[in-house]
């Protein structure tokens, strides 16, 4: 803080503290004495109630004078004027460094077992599935739920199904690059209405949701063309990708015509933030882990 | 001297009082004017592009201060959930800031992506879709509301009157930049800068 505004801090504030004082000293010394005894104000409530001209009572006095040696102490002991940096040492970015130094040695031990340990081994460890579990809490309810199962758009991470594996490897990168799994526009590729409608019913019935007829077979070789890149010719994904299974039970933007339809339409963009930088290393290895073990369960 | 000298003649009793509450605004908030620590923006920290502008507006409209900070605390319960500790330095260009003083709803101040954009579209349009346990209302009528290109670059032509470095050519691109936009849309691009243009986030 330059010089100027140092003293204008440390100036102004002890001078209206001198001023506090010297105005309660003289607010005292205006004693019962120097007020006659008929002395009222002038004003009258209610016929007969009468203001007095009395000082304020002593212990008032005594509480004014209370906060200002309070003041004074508390100036000389923590920063407040200007530079001066108090007799405690406090300061606020101080306080923020002790409290993170003493849960580095708090923590530190804790998470440099786990580090040593194996991604299996983690998964077993019920003080590490405890602590995983604390940062699922804070950082993937929000999408997932706090009961894991996700939500439409939002992969279910209780099941056994994974969009892009279930590997250490995997869940660790997802957790910590992030995905972004896209679905392209395809209807106008498909020509028109009918073809939408044809390809709807085909992939519909991959998961047994729709009869495999004429109308849904004929979209067969536009499927193999279209969408196998991504979902294989026979539907079943492909984890690099994150293309989902389209042959199971799973449907993670819904099963209902509607929304199949909706997907080719419209196409989709599923993207799982980056959480790496958020959590570390350590950290998102010992959350792999909780997420790998719920669906162990 | 007795005191109804100053208690009997109000002018004098004004005058008094406005110098005596002005001494605490004089020593704590005079200072900070002139200090480069409150006043020069940190490092990366830059003034809001047209859409984001908008979004910001939009912020303050529906209130979403009543309910969310934008301001973490130097605590370690805050920084581990939030994100480093919020400086002055990087709210120089909010007009006013966004500091609240309630959390009925998290900390927004590091929020930027965090989340998708689309789940920050289903969010605002049904949070319960995606938080069952969430009391926060709805804004669907966000997706329907244009932002207005005219209002968007006057504001941006007053900001840089009171100083934000916006280039002739920002503020002659700003109302195609917003023109067909929702003030979803606006709102969501606001919330996905939120703090995201400091270096590191932990």
């Amino acid at each position: 803080m330059p010089a100027f505004w140092h003293w204008f801090i440390t100036v102004g504030t002890i001078l209206f503290t001198i001023w506090c004082i010297w105005l309660i000293s003289w607010s005292a010394k205006q004693g019962p004495h120097n007020i006659a005894d008929d002395e009222v104000v002038g004003h009258k409530w209610d016929g007969d109630l009468e203001e007095w001209n009395n000082p304020a009572p002593r212990w008032w006095l005594y509480f004014y004078f209370g906060t200002i040696v309070w003041a004074i102490g508390y100036m000389i002991a923590y920063p407040g004027l200007g530079n001066w940096d108090g007799l405690l040492g406090w300061s606020q970015l101080g306080q923020y460094e002790e409290e993170m130094q003493d849960a580095a040695d708090r923590y530190e031990p804790i998470y440099a077992r786990f580090a040593a340990m194996g991604f299996a081994e983690l998964k077993q460890d019920p003080d590490a599935l405890q602590l995983g579990a604390s940062l699922y809490a804070s950082y993937c309810t929000t999408c997932h739920g706090s009961d894991a199962r996700g939500a439409t758009g939002y992969p279910n991470l209780a099941d056994k199904d994974w969009l892009w594996g279930g590997t250490e490897l995997a869940i660790t990168t997802s957790i910590r690059q992030g995905r972004n799994g896209i679905m392209p526009v395809l209807a106008p590729a498909l020509g028109g209405d009918a073809g939408v409608n044809n390809m709807v019913a085909y992939v519909r019935s991959l998961g047994g949701l729709a009869e495999a007829d004429a109308d849904a077979m004929s979209a067969q070789p536009m499927f193999v063309a279209l969408c196998s890149a991504c979902h294989n010719a026979d539907g079943t994904g492909n984890p690099l990708f994150g293309a989902p299974d389209l042959t199971d039970e799973i449907w993670l933007h819904g099963s209902s015509e509607a929304a199949v339809h909706a997907t080719i339409v419209q196409g989709r963009t599923s993207l799982m933030p980056a959480h790496g930088e958020l959590l570390g290393e350590n950290r998102s290895k010992i959350l792999a882990a909780y997420v790998a073990s719920l669906s162990a369960k | 001297m007795r005191h109804e000298t100053i208690e009997k003649r109000l002018n004098v009793m004004m005058v008094l009082i406005v110098v005596a509450i002005s001494i605490g605004g004089l020593v704590e908030l005079v200072p900070l004017m002139f200090s480069a620590d409150a006043t020069e923006p940190d490092e990366n920290i830059l003034p809001y592009s047209a859409l984001r502008l908008a979004g910001r507006d939009v912020y303050i409209s529906e209130g979403c201060y009543n309910c969310h900070s934008q301001m973490i605390r130097p605590f370690r319960s805050e920084t581990e959930r939030y994100g480093p500790y919020t400086t002055a330095g990087e709210t120089v260009y909010d007009r006013p800031f966004q500091f609240g003083s309630k959390r009925t709803g998290p900390d927004l101040a590091r929020v930027g992506g965090r989340y998708s954009d689309a789940w920050q579209r289903l969010h605002l349009m049904d949070p319960r879709a995606l938080v069952p346990e969430s009391n926060m209302p709805a804004y669907k009528w966000l997706a329907e509301k244009m932002v207005d290109p005219e209002l968007t670059t006057s504001k941006m032509r007053t900001l840089k009157f009171l100083g934000h470095p916006y280039s002739d050519e920002e503020i002659a691109a700003a109302a195609a930049a917003v023109t067909g936009k929702t003030e979803m849309d606006a709102l969501i691009a606001y919330l996905q800068e939120l703090g995201t243009n400091r270096r590191n986030r932990r």
